[in-house]
């Protein structure tokens, strides 16, 4: 069944959709779209690191962007410089150190299209057990931190006071995140990454009236992004990851005419 | 440890120091169960700074806090919430405990917002949102609560409702209370101990006590004294109409 390249880049993008659908919401609500954006620039590194020791590439990118969190943090609390410009900082001259590498890496073949904006030929079958039990750990320590994730996202103070441990949840969440940005690299590329992660959860966040309902919507979204975008990809001959965030630009184009009717009722 | 079976939370000489100002130093106090302790002082005094003391919000501080409970409800003074999270009052009571739907219902009624159950947090006025963040807080059925005036943009007859279904709670709950407040009337009539602060502890006792304290005084004026002492001399004796004094 899974012989099929294309059978196998669905399967590998569905389980995706599921883990990106919740993970975008928090990122949405918490305000770490930049964030994204910088662990999955840092993951080029993780990918010429995999090339270079033979490594699995979600197992290296995903211990380099866990690592690049870990500067950023100890950036935030040793410099004055501002969150953004930590942020630039670290996204930009991750990318950069790893095209670096990339150009003394001459005796292999890097295809650089591919790594930025995906590649649905190169899912294996490995890639998709890499996916889905990788996604499924994620999807399961979410529901364990849901709680005190979601009561600091609200109030970060009555989480702490109520004895929720909110820094615990918070750590975990970075780790989550490089998590999904290293299952998800080489099916939507490191620079579509966060759109995959924001563009659902924001086209949820027009239809929405309670956080459950957003994470469904979301993940509802990221589905159909997938499977649309796939298929699109397969008729055009597109790369996957810009025709899966298309998809989904054309999912939230839809949500707003939803905006409109609620304003309209309220008046 | 604890000698005292009632103490639910004990602050020693505690303070906190940020960026090299203190914000609040020495203070010493304890809430125990069924007791209500308010806190007054000045802007700036550090009131809300000893709460997230004894919340263990504030993590590096002087002194210690020894904490006996972990069943805590807290109404902070200023909330500011993200609205790019959809969520409903209903959400917002399952915040931070999985409570029973008829232990939701019950909290929202007796602060008189139950009819707001499915409306979205952000279209709430300043008055009914602070109503939803007390039942919040009381709908878990704490030992200790929190209060960080919370009847602030209240409407004057509701403000007098709450703090009555404040002292309730206290009673019926048998849930100790850190209250700060500035409705002297209320320090007056239901708490056990004033802490008076204006950076450190400034003087602490009895409602009467503190009112009767010159350090008080000075700090809250002749007038608020006379708040005070007038308000325990209503409960010796009423007034006839002709102005007599009948004693109680």
């Amino acid at each position: 069944m899974f012989d099929d390249f294309f059978i196998r880049a669905l399967v590998a993008g569905i389980g995706i959709a599921f883990v990106t659908g919740p993970l975008g919401c928090f990122v949405v609500w918490r305000r770490l779209s930049y964030f994204g954006d910088t662990l999955a620039h840092s993951a080029l590194l993780g990918v010429t690191m995999a090339y270079t020791f033979d490594l699995n590439i979600a197992i290296s990118v995903f211990l380099i962007s866990s690592v690049i969190a870990l500067i950023l943090i100890q950036l935030q609390k040793k410099t004055n410089l501002p969150g953004d410009a930590l942020l630039g900082l670290l996204a930009h001259s991750s990318l950069a150190v790893g095209l670096v590498v990339i150009g003394f890496l001459t005796f292999i073949r890097f295809d650089i299209m591919g790594l930025l904006f995906g590649d649905i030929l190169a899912v294996t079958t490995d890639d998709l057990f890499v996916i889905w039990t990788g996604g499924a750990l994620i999807l399961i320590v979410l529901k364990l931190i849901w709680k005190p994730l979601l009561a600091s996202t609200v109030n970060y103070e009555l989480a702490e006071a109520e004895g929720l441990n909110p820094d615990r949840a918070k750590a975990i969440f970075t780790i989550l995140m490089a998590a999904v940005i290293a299952i998800s690299i080489k099916m939507v590329g490191l620079l579509l990454i966060t759109g995959m992660l924001i563009i659902p959860a924001a086209m949820a966040r027009n239809i929405s009236d309670s956080p459950q309902k957003m994470v469904l919507f979301s993940i509802i979204g990221g589905l159909l992004s997938v499977i649309l975008g796939l298929y699109s990809s397969l008729e055009f001959n597109t790369s996957s990851g810009p025709s899966i965030i298309a998809a989904a630009l054309i999912l939230f184009i839809l949500s707003l005419f939803k905006i409109k009717q609620s304003i309209k009722l309220k008046n | 440890m604890n000698s005292n079976n009632n103490i639910l939370v004990k602050l020693n000489n505690a303070g906190f120091r940020q960026s090299e100002k203190w914000l609040v130093e020495g203070v010493s106090l304890t809430v125990e169960k069924g007791k209500i302790v308010t806190l007054i002082g000045p802007n700036g005094s550090g009131k809300s700074t000893t709460a997230k003391i004894a919340l263990g919000i504030y993590k590096n501080i002087e002194g210690s806090v020894e904490k006996y409970t972990t069943k805590v409800g807290y109404v902070p003074q200023k909330i500011s919430i993200d609205w790019t999270l959809p969520i409903r009052v209903y959400d917002f009571m399952l915040l931070t405990e999985t409570i029973e739907d008829s232990a939701i219902d019950e909290a929202l009624s007796l602060t008189g917002v139950i009819h707001l159950k499915n409306k979205n947090l952000g279209s709430l006025s300043g008055g009914e949102f602070q109503r939803v963040l007390i039942a919040r807080a009381i709908s878990k059925k704490p030992e200790l609560l929190v209060l960080d005036e919370p009847v602030q943009g209240v409407d004057y007859t509701g403000e007098i409702a709450l703090y009555e279904l404040i002292k309730k709670i206290s009673d019926t709950l048998n849930c100790g209370i850190l209250l700060i407040s500035h409705d002297l009337h209320m320090v007056m009539t239901a708490t056990d101990h004033v802490v008076c602060l204006n950076g450190h502890v400034c003087c602490s006792g009895s409602p009467i006590d503190v009112a009767k304290n010159n350090e008080y005084k000075a700090l809250f004026g002749e007038k608020a004294s006379q708040i005070l002492t007038t308000y325990e001399h209503k409960h010796d004796h009423v007034h006839s109409d002709e102005g007599e004094i009948k004693k109680n």
